[in-house]
């Protein structure tokens, strides 16, 4: 098949931190206005591998196209133009302090595009009122709760329409009400706009209720990749442990342990 | 996009074509905004348009606010499957008067 059947495609991507490999032969494929749900221990790679997707790290094997274009090759002018139909909301999305969430969400419209002030400002409002915080677009962040803020963030993330959507952890911390409503939100992001989305979550019920495929990181490598049916049920024991969460039983002796502890 | 501007029965009729994007969404803007500044009950055709971004919607937005305050009549005809799921996105079907055609509109009167 070729590559323009997908909106993303990784092909054995290798990623360093220094000495350390963080990413480790990665490849998956994205279609046009699918959800991607990535999953994973904490430390396994998936902001890492976000990050990559978006070009702003440079891997060190491997190749990574989005919307067709192969991105580590790119030219910098071709990077900055697919950025902008890329909304990225990252792990404790970062709002700008000093300007209120209205502008907070206004600000890729005012940076990147000539539309009048007027229309800017409703489009913010619109996005704002699409998140459920209609109203509120003269707080500053400091004003707002733990799960508005990533509200904010989501807003922010949309302003532009983009083709393309990366969520890191967009529900962590958020009441369930609230989190179930962002879950339809991306749905409908992806049936009325055809969007295609990358959600990084910890959280088993929503990758379950969004995914139309779920990639499961373990430790820089993928452990299971596939609908989210075919993990689901998955027989392999590590992948049901991280979907649970079930600890890890400490694989050394009760001496060795002991040792560990006391250092002696 | 490509937008015709027709007086029928009274009103003044903006017909939108195509994609309305960040690139021609100030036209579609400034089509609606002419026709209220001159006074005339608006209604914008979207029974063409095959995909309308924000801008376009806040363009629509504008338009309505802009003629309660003139106390012009502004609605929105046979929108289109894709223009109507992205107002329902916002919550705007609720928000505007929508009807299938001019004939629709004109049977009101009754
Ligand atoms: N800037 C950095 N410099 C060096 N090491 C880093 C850096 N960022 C991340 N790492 C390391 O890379 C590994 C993967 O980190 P990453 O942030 O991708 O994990 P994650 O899967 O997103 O975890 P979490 O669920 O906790 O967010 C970790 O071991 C981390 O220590
Ligand atoms: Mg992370």
């Amino acid at each position: 098949m070729s590559a323009n059947h997908y909106a993303i495609e990784v092909e054995d991507l290798v990623a360093y931190y220094g000495s350390r490999r963080i990413l480790d032969g990665v490849s998956l494929q994205v279609g046009y206005g699918e959800i991607m749900v990535i999953m994973g221990g904490s430390g396994s790679g998936k902001s890492t591998l976000l990050r990559h997707l978006l070009a702003l790290q440079t891997p060190r094997s491997g190749s990574i196209r989005i919307l067709g274009r192969d991105i580590t090759t790119a030219s910098a002018d071709m990077l900055h133009e697919l950025r902008q139909s890329i909304g990225v909301s990252f792990q404790g999305g970062a709002l700008l302090s000093s300007l209120t969430i209205g502008e907070n969400v206004a600000l890729p419209l005012r940076e990147h595009t000539r539309l009048d002030d007027s229309i800017i400002e409703i489009t913010a409002r619109l996005k704002l009122e699409i998140v459920s915080l209609g109203g509120f677009e003269h707080l500053y962040p400091a004003q707002l709760s733990g799960g508005m803020i990533k509200r904010a963030a989501l807003a922010r993330a949309m302003a532009m329409d983009p083709k393309m959507l990366f969520f890191d952890e967009p529900s962590a911390g958020l009441d369930p009400v609230v989190s179930s409503e962002l879950d339809d939100l991306i749905i409908k992001l992806r049936d009325t706009l055809g969007v295609t989305i990358v959600v990084v979550t910890h959280e088993l019920e929503s990758a379950f209720k969004i995914a139309d495929h779920i990639t499961v990181l373990d430790h820089g490598r993928i452990l299971i990749s596939g609908t989210a049916d075919i993990v689901r049920n998955s027989s392999i024991e590590r992948v049901q442990d991280l979907l649970h969460r079930r600890s890890r039983p400490i694989e050394i002796s009760a001496d060795d342990y002991l040792h560990r502890l006391t250092g002696g | 996009m490509a937008y015709q501007v027709k007086k029928d029965s009274g009103f003044s009729v903006v017909h939108l074509t195509g994609d309305i994007d960040l690139s021609c969404s100030p036209e579609a803007r400034k089509s609606i905004l002419d026709s209220l500044a001159a006074a005339q009950p608006t209604l914008v055709d979207l029974s063409a348009v095959t995909y309308i971004d924000s801008s376009g919607v806040a363009s629509l937005v504008e338009g309505y606010q802009t003629a309660k305050k003139k106390n012009l009549e502004f609605g929105l005809l046979g929108v289109s499957e894709a223009a109507l799921s992205v107002l329902e996105l916002a919550r705007l079907d609720r928000v505007f008067p929508i009807y299938a055609s001019l004939k629709d509109r004109l049977a009101k009167n009754g």
